[in-house]
C-alpha cells in the first residue's frame, strides 16, 4: 500500500532531521503550520492533499463545526428520492487517522492576520504560517424582504445540506393535493448555478408521482440561468404544465414573502403557497469577512495559487472566493484546493510547484435516468481564473446518453468524496 | 439505489439443456458482439494481456487465476472465494459486471440482450479447451483501433509529474480502480493509456469531458499520467 510507504518515508525523514537539525526538533513545533477553516469540498481536499503530499512535514489543522458533513451536491437527489441522506453524509475520522490531520470541531470566530492566529469559539487560539479559508456561503441579510435565517424553518433554504434538506423534503411530502410549491431563486453569483433548477426538477419528480395536480412556481431575478434549454426541455417532457417560472421581465426580481401567512408577493401579485423554498442572495462565509479578506460580498484571490489579494499568507477556496470564470461548485472548490495545496506546500517546504490547472463539471438530474452536464477547463491568468474550453449536454439527446450521464455523476460523487475524505 | 440481481435464468436453462454446445448461441454473431470487448481484451493466437486479460481458455478457470495479469483486489477476492468462470458465471458477469464483482476494473456497463450474451459466450468458448469440442478457429489478436506516432509512444513518462497531474483525474475516476459509472483507469499498459488519451485529444473517441481534459494535455503529460496510473494500487 502506498500509505505504508508514505509512513515509512515520513519516519525516515524525521530520523534524518534528528541527526542534522536537533535544535529545530527540540522546539517540538518546528514544523510549518497550516490551518484550514471549513471542511467541505475546498477545505477537506486542501487539508488532505497538504497532509498526504508533505509526508508529515507540515502540521495541518482542520477547523469544521460539523461532525457529519452533508454534501450540497446530491442533496437535491435526496429530495427527489434517488439517494438517502446518510449516503451524502461524511465524517472526518479518516483524515485524522490516515493523514494525521488535527480535526477540530469548533467554530472559528476570529482571525488575527498580524499575529497570524485563529481564535475558536471554544477559546483555543491556533497559530498558523498559512491560513486556508473555505467557509462556503452565508446569506445576504434582507435579500428577500420578510425572510430571515430565524424563519428558515417556515421557509427553508435547503442550500446548506442536512437538516434543512430533510425539512424541505418533509414539507413537500406533506403538501395538500393540488398544492403549490414556490421557489425564490437567487441572483448571481451563487453556489451551484444549476442547483435551484435541478431542485425544481426533483420536486416535480416527487410531485408528479404523489401529487400530480400540484404546481411549482419559480420567482427568478435572473433573465437566464444555467442549462436553461436543457431544464426547460426536460420540464416540458417529464412534467408538462407543472412548472411556471416568472423571470425579471414579469417582476421575478421584486419578491417578498410573509412567513406567517405563507404568501409570496411577486411584484404586487400575492400568492398563497404551501411550501416556499427561499434561496436568498449569497456572500462569502462570515469568517472571510472577519478575516478582512473580502471586497464586497466575496474574497478576491490570485488565480495562480488562490491566495487572497489582501494577504499572501491567506488563501480562499470555493464558493467564498471571487476568482474569475469558475462557477461556485464543489467540483471547482476541489480543483482549486489541489492548486492551493501544491502552492502552500511549495512555499512551506520548497516542494515543486507546477502551473495551475482548473477543471469543473456540474451534473444535474432532470428526471430518473435523465442526467445532463456542463463543464469547462480553466487556467490562471494575471487577473483571474480564465476559461479555456467547455462543453454542455445537448437538447434532444437520446435516453442512453442521458442515463450514462447520470451514471457518470454517481461515479463522480464517489470519486470526489474519496478525494476529500478517504 | 437499485439492486441488480444477476439474471442467471438463461445460463441455468442452457446448463439444464444438456447438449449445451448447440444451445449457447451463434458464435459468428458472437464474434461481432465481441467488438464491445476488444478495446481491452484480446483473443486467439498471440493474444496478450492489455487493459484486460486475454480471454483464451477462460472457461473453467478460477477468477483472477491467469498469471501475469494484475487483477483488481475485488476480482482476486472473488477468485479466493471460489468464483469459477462457467457459462452461468460469465453470463452474469457480462450482463452486469459490478453485480458479480463489485469493484472490478472492467469498465463495461453490461450487456442487457440475452441473445447477444449467448452468442458472445458461444464465441468465447471457441477459444477455451474446457468445455471440450472446440471448433478449429482462426484466431487473430485484435489490436488497438487508433495509431499514435512511435516517437510519442516512446516518451518516457515521469510518474511523479503524473502523480501531480492525476489530481485532476481522481475527482471522477476511482483511485481504487473500480469502475462506477466512470471507467477504471488504473494499471493500464502505458501504450494503451497513451493511445486512448490521444484518441480523445484528437476527438476520435467521443466523450466531451475526456476530449476537453485530454485536449489540453501535452504529449509529455499524457506519458506522465500513463506512467503514474500504470502502477497505482
Amino acid at each position: 500500500m502506498t500509505f505504508d510507504r508514505r509512513k515509512f518515508i515520513a519516519v525516515g525523514t524525521a530520523a534524518v532531521a534528528t541527526l542534522s537539525a536537533p535544535m529545530v526538533l527540540a522546539q517540538g513545533a518546528g514544523k510549518p503550520r497550516v490551518v484550514v477553516i471549513g471542511g467541505g469540498s475546498g477545505g477537506a481536499t486542501a487539508a488532505r492533499y497538504i497532509a498526504k503530499d508533505s509526508n508529515g512535514s507540515i502540521d495541518v489543522t482542520l477547523v469544521e463545526p460539523s461532525r457529519s458533513y452533508f454534501t450540497c451536491y446530491f442533496s437535491n437527489l435526496y429530495i427527489g428520492g434517488f439517494t438517502e441522506l446518510e449516503d451524502i453524509s461524511h465524517t472526518y475520522g479518516t483524515l485524522a487517522a490516515k493523514y494525521g490531520i488535527n480535526v477540530v470541531h469548533d467554530w472559528a470566530v476570529d482571525v488575527d492576520r498580524v499575529a497570524k492566529t485563529v481564535s475558536l469559539a471554544g477559546g483555543a487560539v491556533l497559530p498558523y504560517d498559512k491560513l486556508i479559508l473555505s467557509p462556503g456561503i452565508d446569506f445576504v441579510e434582507d435579500a428577500v424582504p420578510g425572510w430571515s435565517v430565524a424563519a428558515q424553518n417556515k421557509m427553508p433554504h435547503a442550500y446548506k445540506a442536512g437538516s434543512q434538506s430533510e425539512l424541505l423534503k418533509a414539507q413537500i411530502m406533506a403538501m395538500p393535493e393540488g398544492g403549490r410549491f414556490a421557489m425564490v431563486a437567487p441572483p448571481n453569483p451563487y453556489r451551484c448555478p444549476p442547483g435551484p433548477y435541478e431542485r425544481v426538477s426533483m420536486v416535480a419528480h416527487v410531485l408528479s408521482q404523489m401529487n400530480p395536480t400540484a404546481k411549482i412556481l419559480i420567482a427568478d431575478p435572473k433573465p437566464k440561468f444555467s442549462k436553461q434549454a436543457l431544464f426547460e426541455e426536460g420540464w416540458q417532457r417529464h412534467y408538462s404544465g407543472m412548472v411556471e417560472r416568472i423571470g425579471p421581465d414579469f417582476g421575478g426580481e421584486n419578491v417578498s414573502v410573509d412567513t406567517e401567512a405563507m404568501t409570496i408577493d411577486i411584484d404586487g401579485m400575492v400568492e398563497n403557497v404551501d411550501v416556499c423554498n427561499v434561496i436568498p442572495a449569497q456572500k462569502a462565509g462570515r469568517i472571510a469577512d472577519m478575516a478582512g479578506v473580502t471586497g464586497g460580498n466575496w474574497a478576491p484571490v490570485n488565480a495562480a495559487d488562490m491566495s487572497s489579494k489582501m494577504d499572501p499568507d491567506v488563501h480562499v477556496l470555493g464558493d467564498a472566493a471571487a476568482q474569475g470564470d469558475m462557477p461556485k461548485s464543489g467540483f471547482a472548490a476541489n480543483s482549486q484546493a489541489k492548486v492551493c495545496a501544491m502552492a502552500v506546500r511549495g512555499a512551506l517546504t520548497g516542494s515543486k510547484v507546477f502551473p495551475a490547472k482548473f477543471t469543473n463539471t456540474c451534473w444535474s438530474l432532470i428526471a430518473e435516468d435523465d442526467g445532463v452536464k456542463v463543464g469547462a477547463t480553466y487556467e490562471a491568468t494575471e487577473e483571474k481564473i480564465a476559461k479555456v474550453d467547455g462543453f454542455i449536454s445537448q437538447t434532444g439527446e437520446d435516453a442512453a446518453t442521458r442515463k450514462a450521464t447520470y451514471e457518470e455523476s454517481v461515479g463522480w460523487y464517489a470519486g470526489i468524496t474519496t478525494d476529500m475524505f478517504d | 439505489m437499485r439492486a441488480h440481481l444477476p439474471a442467471l435464468t438463461l445460463a441455468a436453462l442452457l446448463v439444464a439443456g444438456g447438449a449445451r454446445a448447440e444451445l449457447i448461441g451463434d458464435a459468428e454473431a458472437g464474434a461481432r458482439a465481441f467488438n464491445a470487448c476488444k478495446g481491452c481484451h484480446q483473443l486467439g493466437n498471440g493474444a496478450e494481456d492489455r487493459i484486460g486479460p486475454h480471454l483464451n481458455g477462460i472457461f473453467g478457470r478460477r477468477a483472477a487465476a491467469h498469471e501475469g495479469y494484475a487483477y483488481s483486489a475485488s476480482m482476486e477476492r472473488a477468485g479466493v472465494d471460489g468464483l469459477i468462470w462457467t457459462l452461468e458465471t460469465l453470463d452474469a458477469y457480462i450482463e452486469n459486471p459490478r453485480a458479480l464483482v463489485s469493484k472490478t476494473r472492467m469498465s463495461y456497463p453490461g450487456m442487457q440482450n440475452e441473445q447477444a450474451r449467448a452468442d458472445l459466450l458461444a464465441y468465447l468458448r471457441t477459444f477455451s479447451d474446457n468445455p471440450a469440442n472446440i471448433p478449429e478457429a482462426e484466431p487473430t489478436a485484435i489490436g488497438t483501433d487508433h495509431s499514435v506516432a512511435p516517437e510519442i509512444l516512446a516518451i518516457q513518462g515521469d510518474p511523479d509529474y503524473g502523480a501531480y497531474l492525476s489530481s485532476e483525474c481522481v475527482s471522477c475516476h476511482q483511485v481504487d480502480g473500480s469502475a462506477l459509472g466512470i471507467p477504471s483507469i488504473t494499471r493500464w499498459p502505458e501504450e494503451d493509456f497513451v493511445v486512448a488519451m490521444h484518441a480523445y485529444k484528437d476527438n476520435l473517441r467521443p466523450h466531451p469531458v475526456m476530449q476537453m481534459m485530454a485536449g489540453r494535455l501535452s504529449n509529455e503529460e499524457i506519458a506522465a499520467l500513463a506512467a503514474y496510473f500504470k502502477d497505482l494500487d
